[in-house]
């Protein structure tokens, strides 16, 4: 079935049987290789992606249930709140394999949005469905709070 | 392994690179001559722009080498750390050996290890060419010459790399450059060094192995035996010929499986599912986990092997029925997945030459000639693209190069003339093997009526890593697999009368070397029986440690200065409820301090305070971000993590069920790096032995509850 979907404000059309996971759309057709495969049953995160602006696991959002529906990856992430996050992780050289950490930088930012300030409990909660093997949990924390500086000042 | 690597070592390792530069060839072995970039040596390449790129050769899993082996060339070449670029070696194992291994290879923390002295000296033969090429150019004494953050001056006069590119390729390199004294480090040891792969890994554009992808290319999964050893006996893949964008399905000519192929990844998952097949389990695994332990329980009672010459398992107990006390436990351990957050994936493509393999590959030297000979090939028929590796914690190396072979025979299984690419699902990487080994400890150890210890009989059962690969020659010897006994048999401790048998355990399962090898159980028993033995004989943990080194003995000496360190630090005091441990491995020594609250039998860990001593600190962020992370990936092992098998099959499949450790499970951590002039040494493994026994200590001393099997759970507690 062909399926009309905004990625990152450009639209596509594309041809996909109905059950299709969102993320093997945008990795093996649209090539947004940014998202990355996990685990497949969404208990990992590396997948996330914002629909409507809200994180999302693409690997278990079938691809009819976006239809219409725009769809953000970390290719395409461009506010001041990604900037901000972008930044702090960088500063406080959060990555080490970096696989699951496009993932880790969109749920930040979806939890940004609606907590500017958030605590350690907030954070511990919002993030729990993002893992990471390398264990950069300390360092994504404080990236976190440092974007949420950064946004305050 | 010799840590020293001479001069003379270095000068053969960069030979080639040398001739490379007189006859100036560049990196691809077209004449450099007029062309955009000089090859400075094996290892440096500046265009005429001045950009430099520092070929790294070895992998980056997320260790931070592609950081380390760049401070190294930019230290000693005085270059701009911004501008300065990187690129994965090719697969070459002359020129990018690792100088410890004797081959190409990245594993047992070595890397920068191996790489200080070969590194700098490349920096070094680069800035010498450089500023006699600008003296030579400015018509100047080369003494008047300074370069800092890639630039070269004289007095008024500045310029870049770039402008002396051409005229310094052809002028004959110094064999041997002068290197910096430690006082005038710039970036060694700096504190705050940005990671060279943060901004490709913070924007989605950095490439792992899963994210390529060519024209034509078909993807390809493995429908494996769900019993180890199992032989695929026949298959029916009329199901999958319902799911669209299916190609075909394929027995493996080594009867491990059926390649399914289709147009995408999920056509070939869904293909699949759909494929019914027959399995031959004769030669396979069947038991269950109670039974697995139960043998090695048994195996445990009867060594085979001893790893001490000095005194036998036998000898050992003579002297036992004298002692007046005893301590006696024993240790379980399950297997573990390493469960890298990349699921194992590799591409094969079809060149003029041959192929190319496009890898995160951790040991180019071995994948390199398993997949030449799958496909008939000569070794110089086949390059490896080496990318970003999503994780390994070891998994991506095998002695049978276990995943580059499947890709391999399937690519042959579609003619060898259309790019393939073998992709694992989570599921197939939880119950596809190539576990942490099952094993069991048991210890008896004869203390005097003052406490003192006596006598240590100790015996490990476990299957052996290396034996039955081309590893054997180096790391078994008198039948002990090193990796079984590293962290008893060469303990650091002062152990009077210790004894160590070893008894191998066989059964299909393969095993492999996980996040710090055999330390990951070694060192949990033995920092578990001394925190018993304080315990028993009423001596602060702590100091019990200390008393046991001889500050005489180098090695003694910096195992106490880490044990000193974390004390400290944390503000350890003798009665504390509090958990420590330590240990010494891959050449780097790690003491910790965890601090748990436990509520019924529900156990939070706090904070971890490690210590590390690793010889010179080159890059200290890295360094603790190590620690942080070999802290993380212990924690979410020893507190949860198990494979099991009922009747040969793995019980657990993905994350809901092998649950990795989440972002309200990780404690705060203080790392302390002992300022140390001593020869750099791993950083990526030394931090995991300690951190269990650290946390169960503490659980002991909050609960008197002692933990001895593995994970938690076992015995009795839950993480939350």
């Amino acid at each position: 079935m062909q399926i009309q979907l905004t990625v990152n404000g450009q639209q596509h059309s594309v041809d996909a049987e109905p059950g299709t996971p969102l993320l093997w759309i945008l990795r093996d057709q649209l090539d947004l290789t940014g998202t990355k495969f996990g685990c497949g049953v969404a208990s990992c995160g590396a997948c996330t992606v914002h629909l409507n602006g809200t994180p999302v696991r693409s690997c278990s959002t079938p691809i009819e249930s976006v239809a219409g529906g725009e769809i953000v990856t970390i290719e395409g992430v461009n506010d001041a709140v990604a900037a901000a996050v972008q930044a702090a992780w960088r500063e406080r050289d959060v990555v080490q394999c970096g696989y699951c950490q496009s993932g880790q930088i969109m749920s930040a930012i979806g939890l940004l949005r609606q907590n500017q300030a958030p605590s350690d409990e907030d954070i511990d909660g919002f993030m729990s469905g993002n893992a990471c093997r390398c264990a950069t949990y300390v360092r994504i924390k404080d990236a976190i709070k440092l974007a949420a500086q950064k946004l305050e000042a | 392994m010799n840590m020293e690597i001479s001069r003379r070592q270095f000068l053969q390792a960069t030979a080639s690179g040398a001739a490379a530069l007189v006859i100036g060839l560049n990196i691809r072995g077209a004449l450099a001559a007029g062309s955009e970039a000089t090859v400075f040596n094996p290892f440096v390449r500046i265009d005429n722009e001045g950009v430099v790129t520092v070929i790294v050769k070895h992998f980056e899993m997320g260790q931070g080498t592609t950081t380390g082996l760049t401070t190294l060339v930019a230290e000693e070449l005085d270059a701009d750390w911004d501008g300065i670029r990187t690129e994965f070696a090719p697969s070459d194992n002359e020129k990018y050996k690792n100088l410890l291994f004797g081959a190409q290879g990245t594993g047992g923390s070595t890397a920068i290890a191996n790489s200080f002295m070969q590194y700098r000296q490349a920096g070094a033969a680069a800035r010498d060419l450089l500023v006699r090429a600008a003296a030579r150019q400015w018509g100047i004494d080369p003494a008047r010459i300074s370069v800092d953050g890639g630039v070269i001056s004289a007095g008024e006069r500045k310029a870049g790399f770039g402008e002396f590119v051409q005229l310094a390729s052809s002028l004959e390199p110094n064999p041997e450059p002068a290197l910096k004294p430690a006082s005038e480090f710039k970036l060694i040891g700096k504190r705050r060094l940005p990671r060279k792969d943060s901004r490709a890994k913070t924007d989605g554009t950095a490439t792992f192995a899963m994210d390529v992808k060519l024209p034509g290319m078909v993807y390809a999964v493995i429908l494996r035996s769900p019993r180890f050893g199992g032989a695929l006996n026949s298959f029916e893949a009329s199901g999958a010929k319902q799911v669209p964008d299916f190609i075909g399905a394929q027995t493996l000519p080594n009867r491990a499986g059926v390649a399914v192929f289709g147009k995408h990844t999920w056509t070939a998952f869904k293909a699949r599912e759909a494929i019914r097949a027959e399995w031959d389990f004769s030669q396979a695994e069947m038991r269950s986990s109670e039974a697995l332990f139960k043998a090695h329980q048994e195996l445990a009672a009867t060594p085979q092997f001893q790893a001490r010459k000095a005194l036998s398992t036998e000898q050992a107990q003579a002297l036992l029925s004298d002692t007046e006390r005893t301590i006696e436990a024993e240790f379980s351990f399950p297997f573990l997945a390493h469960a890298p957050m990349e699921p194992l994936c590799c591409v094969i493509e079809p060149t003029d030459r041959g192929v190319t393999l496009h890898d995160g590959c951790q040991f180019p030297a071995i994948a390199h000639g398993a997949v030449a000979q799958v496909l008939g090939l000569k070794p110089e028929q086949v390059e490896i693209n080496t990318l970003y590796a999503g994780g390994s914690f070891g998994r991506r190396a095998t002695p049978t190069a276990d995943y580059q072979v499947e890709a391999a025979m399937a690519f042959a299984l579609l003619g060898k003339r259309i790019p393939v690419k073998l992709v694992w699902s989570r599921e197939d990487d939880i119950r596809g093997g190539y576990y942490r080994p099952m094993a069991v400890h048991r210890a008896r150890i004869g203390l005097d009526q003052a406490g003192k210890i006596q006598v240590w009989d100790h015996r490990i059962a476990g299957k052996s890593i290396m034996k039955g690969t081309s590893f054997e020659e180096v790391s078994v010897h008198d039948g002990v697999d090193h990796t079984l006994v590293e962290g008893v048999a060469d303990t650091l401790y002062q152990l009077p009368n210790l004894a160590v048998g070893v008894a191998d355990f066989h059964s299909p399962v393969p095993v492999l070397w996980w996040r710090s090898v055999g330390h990951t159980h070694t060192a949990f028993t033995m920092e578990s029986l001394l925190d018993m033995i304080a315990h028993e004989t009423n001596q602060d943990p702590v100091a019990m440690r200390l008393s046991l080194l001889d500050p005489s003995d180098n090695r003694q000496r910096r195992l106490a200065g880490v044990i000193q360190a974390v004390r400290d630090r944390s503000g350890w005091q003798a009665g504390q409820r509090r958990g420590f441990a330590c240990h010494f491995s891959f050449n780097t020594y790690v003491a910790a301090v965890a601090d748990v609250t436990v509520e019924d039998d529900r156990v939070h860990v706090d904070k971890l305070y490690l210590a590390v001593d690793c010889g010179v600190a080159v890059n200290p962020d890295v360094i603790s971000a190590q620690m942080e992370g070999g802290a993380g990936f212990a924690l979410g092992a020893i507190l949860r993590n198990e494979v099991t098998l009922k009747e040969g099959v793995v019980v657990q499949s993905n994350f809901p069920d092998y649950a990795p450790l989440r972002m309200a499970d990780m404690p705060r951590i203080e790392v302390s790096i002992v300022p140390s002039g001593e020869a750099p040494s791993g950083v990526g493994e030394p931090a995991v032995p300690p951190t269990g026994p650290a946390v169960t200590n503490a659980i002991f001393a909050v609960t008197g509850r002692r933990i001895t099997q593995l994970p938690i759970t076992r015995s009795g507690f839950k993480l939350v």
